[in-house]
């Protein structure tokens, strides 16, 4: 039977509640969200906090909403919810492409956007995603609020820019114009962590070349972006060459280790062919059609 | 600490460890142990419990962080005294289309039903199929389960069970 390590709980009711028990009871203090991440390590004592601070009730920080050229998804929004919105469909199909294929549903019950980018695990989904759409992550501390670039937020595995008395209320999504993205994963068996995933991101100029574009990849050992494979494609015309030629280039920035999910060679493989998938897919729903060279 | 919280229709108070996980809190505490506890990693699904209405895996859930919602377990999906009443058209499904062999999932595997039948009522079954896709069944094979719900979901009123209708 797997039992946490001891400790005291304590539910905020506020954001400034929050961030003052995290003051209050220091260093060994942690936020809680959906738990599904940080329950799953307390019970195999990889992690011991001395005090959770339980922050679902806070209601002000559930919120999906467009304002102004940018998306605002509140820290605690469930991946039920991003699944179950329209707006995060329409706007950022990549959403719902990765959320169909995070965990299962009564996962997706629990889980939060806040708390996947607070565990940072390198196999963790909406980390991609929030790379290729150039996310923002808003951050509060005792000294207040600050906004930082998702590259910037990233400090490796298992390490973000959010410290421990600080808390994450919100993500940004800038919204683009003629722009699509899309989203796939390969996975063992339903519900499983990604053997090997890849996001893409573009947008398109009036004259029909790709005006902008973003690839990442997810547990293939890259940091941030594949910028080499981006930039090739800006500039150009879609076309089967041109995906070829930059997932080529992602493949190569790739560096994947080999465990129980596969060996090298085989992920590499997929880095390759999965970002072929996603570009042709976002290209498709941006309406462009890449031409058979 | 002290936890208060409505199980099937009844508000309990009990004082907990922050640590006592709702499934030992729903099994041990309060003696329910309709809710199974099977791989105790969040992956099988046995241990799914309603909570607000909601599918959740209760080993992977605090009872402290239960403290003032609403829990159902399998105890709770018939109506009226236990072990009388009307069972819930779930668990008839489950009945009329040998839903169950060993049994082990299918607390998990109703409640998951029920939830997806009250947003629900009509679901296809890729739906119910995806509905279900977090937890694992060793025996059925899943088709059996995926007709039971089907079952449920064409008769949405409690029908009188086949006991019942003999006697
Ligand atoms: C069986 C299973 C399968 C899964 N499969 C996948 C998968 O395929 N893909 C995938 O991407 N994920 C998967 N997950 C992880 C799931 O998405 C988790 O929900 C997610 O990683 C963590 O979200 P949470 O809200 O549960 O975070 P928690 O566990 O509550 O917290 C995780 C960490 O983030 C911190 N934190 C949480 N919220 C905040 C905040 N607002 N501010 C600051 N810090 C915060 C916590 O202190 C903790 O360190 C799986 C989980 C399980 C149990
Ligand atoms: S015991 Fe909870 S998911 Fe298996
Ligand atoms: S009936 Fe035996 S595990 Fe499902």
């Amino acid at each position: 039977m797997q039992v946490p390590a001891p400790f005291e709980y304590a539910r905020a009711t506020s954001v400034q509640d929050a961030l003052e028990l995290l003051e209050r009871h220091g260093p060994e203090s942690h936020v809680i969200a959906g738990g599904h991440s940080l329950l799953p390590m307390m019970k195999l004592r990889l992690a011991r906090p001395e005090w959770l601070i339980d922050i679902n009730d806070l209601a002000e920080l559930r919120h999906i909403t467009e304002d102004a050229g940018v998306l605002r998804v509140g820290a605690l929004t469930r991946h039920a919810a991003l699944l179950g919105s329209d707006v995060v469909g329409r706007l950022f199909p990549i959403v719902h492409d990765a959320e169909k294929v995070i965990a299962d549903p009564v996962v997706r019950n629990r889980g939060t956007i806040g708390g996947s980018l607070g565990q940072a695990d390198p196999a963790e989904d909406l980390t991609t995603v929030c790379d290729v759409l150039r996310a923002q992550v808003v951050i509060v501390g005792p000294a207040g609020e600050r906004v930082v670039d998702v590259a910037e937020f990233h400090r490796g595995p298992y390490e973000t820019a959010c410290e421990q008395n600080e808390l994450i209320t919100e993500v940004r999504f800038p919204i683009r114009t003629g722009s699509a993205s899309a989203y796939e994963k390969v996975e063992r068996r339903v519900g499983d962590w990604a053997v090997a995933a890849a996001g893409a991101a573009v947008q398109l100029g009036d004259d029909g070349t790709i005006a902008d574009a973003a690839i990442g990849l997810t547990a293939l050992g890259l940091e941030g972006l594949a910028t080499d494979a981006a930039a090739v494609l800006v500039g150009q015309r879609p076309s089967e060459d041109l995906i070829a030629e930059a997932a080529r280039l992602a493949a190569e920035a790739s560096s994947p280790v080999e465990d129980q999910r596969g060996p090298v060679d085989y992920k590499r493989h997929l880095a390759d062919e999965l970002t072929r998938r996603v570009l042709r897919r976002a290209l498709e729903r941006v309406g462009a059609t890449a031409t058979a060279a | 600490m002290q936890v208060t919280m409505t199980v099937n229709g009844t508000e309990v108070t009990r004082d907990v460890e922050p640590r006592l996980l709702l499934v030992h809190f729903l099994r041990e505490t309060l003696g329910l142990t309709g809710t199974h506890w099977g791989c105790d990693t969040s992956n099988c699904g046995t241990c799914v419990v309603l909570v607000d209405g909601e599918p959740v895996k209760s080993c992977t859930a605090l009872a402290a962080m239960t403290d003032g919602h609403e829990v159902r377990t399998v105890e709770g999906l018939a109506q009226g005294a236990a072990g009388g009443g009307t069972l819930d058209p779930v668990q008839q499904g489950f009945m009329e289309e040998h839903g169950l062999q060993c049994g082990f999932c299918t607390p998990g595997m109703m409640l998951t039903a029920r939830a997806l039948l009250d947003r629900e009522p009509d679901p296809d079954e890729a739906t119910i199929r995806e509905a279900i896709s977090g937890q694992i069944c060793r025996c059925t094979g899943y088709a059996t389960i995926v007709r039971s719900i089907q079952w449920a979901a064409a008769h949405p009123a409690a029908a009188p069970t086949e006991q019942e209708v003999v006697a």
